[in-house]
């Protein structure tokens, strides 16, 4: 089947879209989109976190044809024309990634956290990215890059 | 296998009776796990995404009317002050990206006995509205919905439109057992909603069972040993007891994720529990002190 819907701000159409196609299999195989990582498949681990119309989801659990007529913006959409976004640069500063894996997944969900919350609790942070597995780093540089990002978010923020 | 995405209800219900081989398809979260894992190849997928009005709810004559679309997420926020016992399963689902997408809806069309929102529907007296294009609508009790594991009374040509449920007249609590506190499946779940207008308790137990269900043994005892006007404490051996009836309305079994036995300690003592901390409120004893 045909699929068309806006991809990071674009609108694409795909062909010969299997109808039990995942969202995360058109987006990696058939769009050139490799940032969102497939690796669990049941929505276990998180590292295929996407935007669906402005809301975090596992991409390997939207059928591709729910996308349709909708907005998807993945990783690789998050850095703007100036450079990367504040979430990405706190996660290279913080040594929050190691094998990088799961980092697409846990960017895009801190992400829309900060976006909700400019200064999230610890306890809101890990509540967050409680769907967001990691098997490197024990989680603290992770803790910490949010909490430099949200700090930086929040001095650009402010006149 | 195809691919059906009816843009209103009228034209879901009538694709739903044209093709009664296709699986109905909400959040995802269940559905694309069994297509991901080859577990299932259902003849087409019929996305209710689109359908609107699924995706809403409202208050009528006193009652509300929840979609079946409407997400866990929302749930929380829109309706945890007036379904508490719903909202606290809610918060227990998955994690925040599977909040997002899954649906009361989902749940009840899985009718997994494990569904975090099946205990809560029970003690909260909840109706589920199914249609069909045929038939019209019919009104299925919640302790009338699950007839087995993973099964539900809808017919093959039936779909979920909403569920009708009073707002908490009094406390309501969820107590569930996990091995951490994100993405965990019950071993075992109690929910519990005090209805003092009537003098009644309502109860639902999870993953204890075929199906999910009401312990109805306790619920009496309960409704005949509170004090409900004198809002006097709750005596130890009658929170005990709750807990032990409650035990001996499951029918655990062994397996991955939890022993028979394991179950059914574990449910009476989260009953025993969710009963101290509803009955405290309910009596306005400060804190949330367990009846030993």
């Amino acid at each position: 089947m045909r699929v068309t819907f806006v991809v990071n701000g674009a609108e694409q159409t795909v062909d010969g879209v299997w109808e039990g196609e995942s969202l995360l299999y058109v987006l990696r195989e058939r769009m050139g989109l490799p940032g969102s990582k497939n690796a669990c498949e049941q929505g276990e681990c998180g590292s295929c976190t996407v935007y669906l119309d402005g809301v975090p989801a596992c991409a390997c659990l939207v059928a591709a044809g729910q996308a349709a007529g909708r907005e998807v913006r993945t990783v690789e959409g998050l850095a703007g024309p100036g450079g990367l976004d504040p979430v990405q640069e706190a996660f290279v500063e913080a040594g929050a990634v190691q094998c990088g894996f799961c980092t697409p997944g846990l960017v895009v969900q801190a992400h829309d956290l900060l976006g909700r919350v400019p200064d999230p609790s610890d306890a809101e942070i890990r509540e967050a990215l409680a769907g967001n597995l990691c098997r490197c780093t024990g989680y603290e540089k992770i803790l910490d890059a949010v909490r430099l990002a949200a700090a930086r978010k929040r001095e650009e923020a402010a006149p | 296998m195809a691919f059906l995405r009816p843009a209103t209800w009228e034209d879901a219900l009538a694709a739903r009776a044209e093709h009664p081989g296709a699986l109905p398809i909400q959040g995802g979260t269940d559905v694309m796990v069994e297509i991901n894992f080859d577990a299932r190849r259902p003849a087409a997928l019929l996305d209710l995404n689109p359908v609107r009005e699924l995706a809403e709810w409202d208050l009528a004559d006193g009652r509300l009317r929840v979609g079946a679309g409407v997400t866990y997420t929302r749930l929380i926020e829109e309706l945890g002050d007036r379904l508490p016992g719903l909202a606290q399963a809610s918060r227990t689902v998955g994690s925040p990206q599977i909040r997002n997408r899954g649906t009361v809806g989902g749940n009840l069309g899985a009718a997994s006995p494990a569904g975090d929102a099946h205990p809560p529907l029970l003690a909260g007296d909840t109706v589920i509205e199914v249609e069909s294009a045929a038939r019209g609508v019919r009104m299925i009790p919640a302790g009338a919905f699950y007839t087995g594991v993973k099964r539900n009374a809808l017919e093959p040509d039936e779909l979920i439109r909403a569920f009708w449920t009073l707002p908490a007249t009094g406390p309501q609590y969820f107590a569930k057992i996990g091995t951490r506190n994100a993405m965990v499946i019950a071993v075992c779940s109690f929910a519990i909603a005090l209805h003092p207008a009537e003098r009644r308790a309502g109860t639902g137990l999870g993953s204890a069972a075929p199906t999910p269900r009401r312990a109805a043994a306790a619920e009496g005892f309960l409704n005949a040993e509170l004090d409900w006007e004198g809002r006097s404490p709750l005596p130890a051996p009658v929170a005990r007891r709750f807990g032990e009836l409650v035990a001996e309305a499951a029918a655990p079994i062994d397996d991955v994720r939890g022993t028979a036995g394991y179950r059914a300690h574990a449910l009476a003592v989260l009953a025993r529990r969710a009963l101290t901390w509803a009955w405290n409120d309910y009596t306005g004893t400060t804190g949330r002190r367990e009846a030993s």
